[in-house]
């Protein structure tokens, strides 16, 4: 009945707009469907998007909770649409995130109570090498056996999970903790506390380099030779190889930026806001950075400010559940439209529809 | 252009003002809740939920409660109950074991505020714990099940393995061995609380094995759901899960948090409400509730469970008395010696006679 036609012209104001659109559609779509939830829309709305900047009773807790909820989604998005733009894609970050924890977190407390100065750094980079080393198994198998890294890299999620509950009952358990599973909290081991950097907002390291990092991945991505060769390796793997660059380097960079970043935001988050290894560790920051990356239209900057509105969404989001009832499963229904639309818009900005005859 | 912002940003914060102000909340003492899962899952949360509920029918419009649904025990825990602080919450109840760290963490953020932590060991100035002996409940059920088990074989699906659900098997295991010595017990771990569908699947497993009684340690009613089309027998576990299988639910047992809550929320209300408190009530304080009784079960068997039920409470029975062994076989109890609490509180070894391991 319909057929897509790729428009001739895409308009880049309109791709531009397209975030806009979906978070205002989200708004009025979402409020909708709060109405019927018996909340009011308004009140609600306000209290996701507003409150936790404005009110006076949160907002001084909330904006900087906003940027450490956000620092993980904001640096694995980074890492991810490297490798989207290139055609690689990496669904697995929340593996290479627990692999990042697990593998900085062993690290550091195998010296435990030992105190250095070297730990933390040291840590951090065990940390990014996990990540590294779990991305890679996708990288080598694709290069080597052309297995489609979607499948791969989704399937080491469980196997990390796996590993994660694992070491927080066996290796990693606290040995102090009255038989319970989880290691020991990290934050109470100077050596490897990512301890706050501001005094009284909980900003750790981790969320000042998800904003250096947004300007390294701006510098590389439009003021570097390889953001192009990606750029090309995405659009046409053909003249990719023509002009000389080897397609399977940059698949393995591309996993090596994606796993790396993930790694980082793991040990970050392990050793900083969770504080141990629990079985409970991930709650998701590699699946909702897919969501974040497209958003931001796997632009830094974009992402920065995509990180920040979907953080927003979940500070909020809690004010909401609390102060009006509105029931979890409803914002995490909001969030998922937010990606729904965004894509819709693209279709019709990168397509145009047209009836067809019955023939 | 620039006009039109002009009155665009201030009607927003007019509409915002106006909505602000209708939203103002006039109750005096206001008490949070927590909640792992949704407290629709018939099981843990929803018995929490029971007793939130309570508070609210016991204080009226003197309380205000409010609740959060899934929240994960992490950093978003801390999060959430700050927030819930922040908002004016005079008390919080944090219903689950991985809340401890966040609740410490933000029990010292704000002193005034009290905190009762579910299931925990750590308590603060202005943090309490709480903690129900299911295990107490779990000796009736055990007896139930060996009683009314015909192939011999009962299965038990296992959440994670913490002192409180190990200590839950080895009180089945005791009283199930007492009532029918041949009884043999498989433990499914699923490391997860709340998961309807792995819980069916691990229910499948030991039906499959050849158990024809199911003794459950998550929150669903998957597992009775799982059990009455398969023909076998379960008990509910925190609530009553009788509409789930009605032909295979034997009985329940079920947390009866709403006594608890509302002495709680009372002495904070008046005052005299204490921390570094640690609360573990069980069947004779009405915090570990046995629901009704099947019709399938004998009547002589009934008449055992509830005799069982009353020695418990009265105190002349205890669900952990020797000889006892350990896994290993080293003894654990002697005769007529009953268990410490130390031991049953970080309880990490099995009873002789149980097999396989708890994962490490």
């Amino acid at each position: 009945m319909f057929k897509l036609i790729p428009r001739e012209n895409v308009s880049p104001v309109l791709s531009l707009l397209g975030p806009l659109f979906s978070v205002g559609l989200t708004m009025i779509v979402g409020g909708i469907l709060f109405y019927f939830l018996g909340v009011d829309p308004f009140a609600a709305i306000k209290m996701i998007f507003w409150d936790p900047l404005m009110s006076e009773t949160f907002s001084t807790y909330s904006i900087p909770q906003i940027f450490i909820k956000g620092a993980p989604l904001i640096l694995i998005a980074l890492g991810l649409s490297v490798g989207f733009k290139a055609n690689v894609w990496n669904i697995g970050a929340e593996g290479q995130y627990i692999m990042g924890a697990i593998f900085g977190a062993s690290f550091a407390l195998s010296f435990y109570p030992l105190e250095s100065i070297v730990i933390f750094p040291a840590m951090i980079l065990i940390g990014v090498i996990g990540g590294f080393l779990w991305s890679m198994i996708p990288a080598f198998l694709k290069v080597k056996f052309q297995v489609n890294e979607i499948l791969v890299s989704l399937m080491l999620v469980y196997v990390a999970e796996q590993i994660l509950a694992l070491a927080s009952l066996g290796f990693l358990r606290n040995p102090d903790g009255a038989g319970f599973p989880g290691s020991r909290n990290l934050n109470q081991y100077t050596s490897a506390s990512n301890a706050e950097i501001i005094a009284g907002t909980g900003i750790h390291l981790g969320v000042l380099l998800s904003l250096l990092m947004v300007i390294f991945f701006y510098v590389l991505l439009f003021r570097h030779s390889l953001g192009f060769k990606i750029k090309l390796l995405g659009n046409s793997p053909k003249a990719s190889g023509f002009s000389g660059d080897n397609p399977n380097k940059l698949i393995f960079l591309c996993l090596t930026l994606s796993g790396s970043l993930a790694g980082l935001a793991g040990i970050m988050e392990v050793a900083g806001p969770a504080g141990q290894i629990n079985i409970d560790f991930n709650v998701g920051y590699g699946f909702t950075a897919i969501i974040v990356a497209f958003l931001g239209r796997l632009n830094p900057i974009g992402i920065f400010f995509a990180g920040i509105v979907m953080a927003l969404t979940y500070v909020g989001g809690e004010l909401t559940q609390f102060m009006l009832n509105l029931p979890a499963a409803a914002i995490q229904v909001f969030q998922g439209m937010l990606l729904f639309f965004l894509l819709s818009f693209d279709l019709f900005v990168h397509y145009k529809i047209k009836l067809k005859g019955n023939k | 252009m620039r006009q039109f912002l002009k009155y665009f940003s201030a009607s927003c914060l007019f509409i915002s003002m106006v909505i602000t102000s209708s939203i103002a909340i006039a109750a005096d003492y206001k008490v949070g809740f927590i909640y792992i899962g949704p407290p629709g899952d018939h099981g843990w949360n929803y018995q929490h939920d029971v007793g939130r509920k309570a508070v609210d029918e016991a204080f009226g419009d003197k309380v205000e409660t409010v609740f959060q649904e899934n929240v994960p025990e992490s950093a978003d825990a801390e999060r959430v109950m700050t927030q819930m602080a922040l908002s004016g919450a005079d008390m919080i109840f944090a219903t689950s074991f991985g809340y401890m760290e966040p609740v410490l963490n933000v029990a010292k953020k704000f002193p005034n505020v009290k905190f009762e932590h579910a299931t925990g060991y750590m308590t603060a100035d202005n943090v309490s714990t709480y903690s129900a002996r299911f295990y107490e409940g779990r000796t009736v059920a055990g007896h139930i099940a060996g009683k009314m088990t015909k192939s011999n074989t009962i299965g038990y699906v296992a959440s994670y393995p913490i002192p409180e659900v190990v200590r839950g098997i080895n009180s089945a295991y005791l009283a199930a061995k007492k009532a029918n010595p041949n009884v043999e017990f498989k433990v499914i771990w699923i490391f997860t609380w709340y998961d309807p569908a792995k819980e069916a699947d691990a229910a499948k497993t030991l039906i499959s094995q050849g158990a024809d009684v199911i003794l459950q340690h998550v929150d669903s009613s998957a597992i009775m759901t799982v059990a009455e089309e398969a023909g076998v027998y379960a008990f509910g576990q925190a609530s009553d899960m009788s509409a789930f299988g009605p032909n295979a639910h034997l009985t329940a047992i079920i947390n009866g948090w709403a006594p608890y809550y509302v002495k709680k929320v009372k002495q904070g209300m008046d005052g005299t409400w204490k921390g570094a408190e640690q609360t573990f009530d069980g069947i004779g304080a009405g915090m570990v509730i046995i629901g009704p009784l099947s019709d399938k079960i004998p009547d002589s068997v009934k008449k055992e469970a509830m005799e069982i039920r009353d020695g418990i409470a009265s105190g002349t029975l205890h669900s952990f008395t020797g000889p006892i062994n350990k896994q290993d076989g080293s003894p654990w109890l002697k005769a007529g010696e009953t268990a410490d609490m130390g031991t049953l509180l970080g309880m990490n070894f099995y009873v002789e006679g149980i097999e396989g391991d708890i994962p490490q």
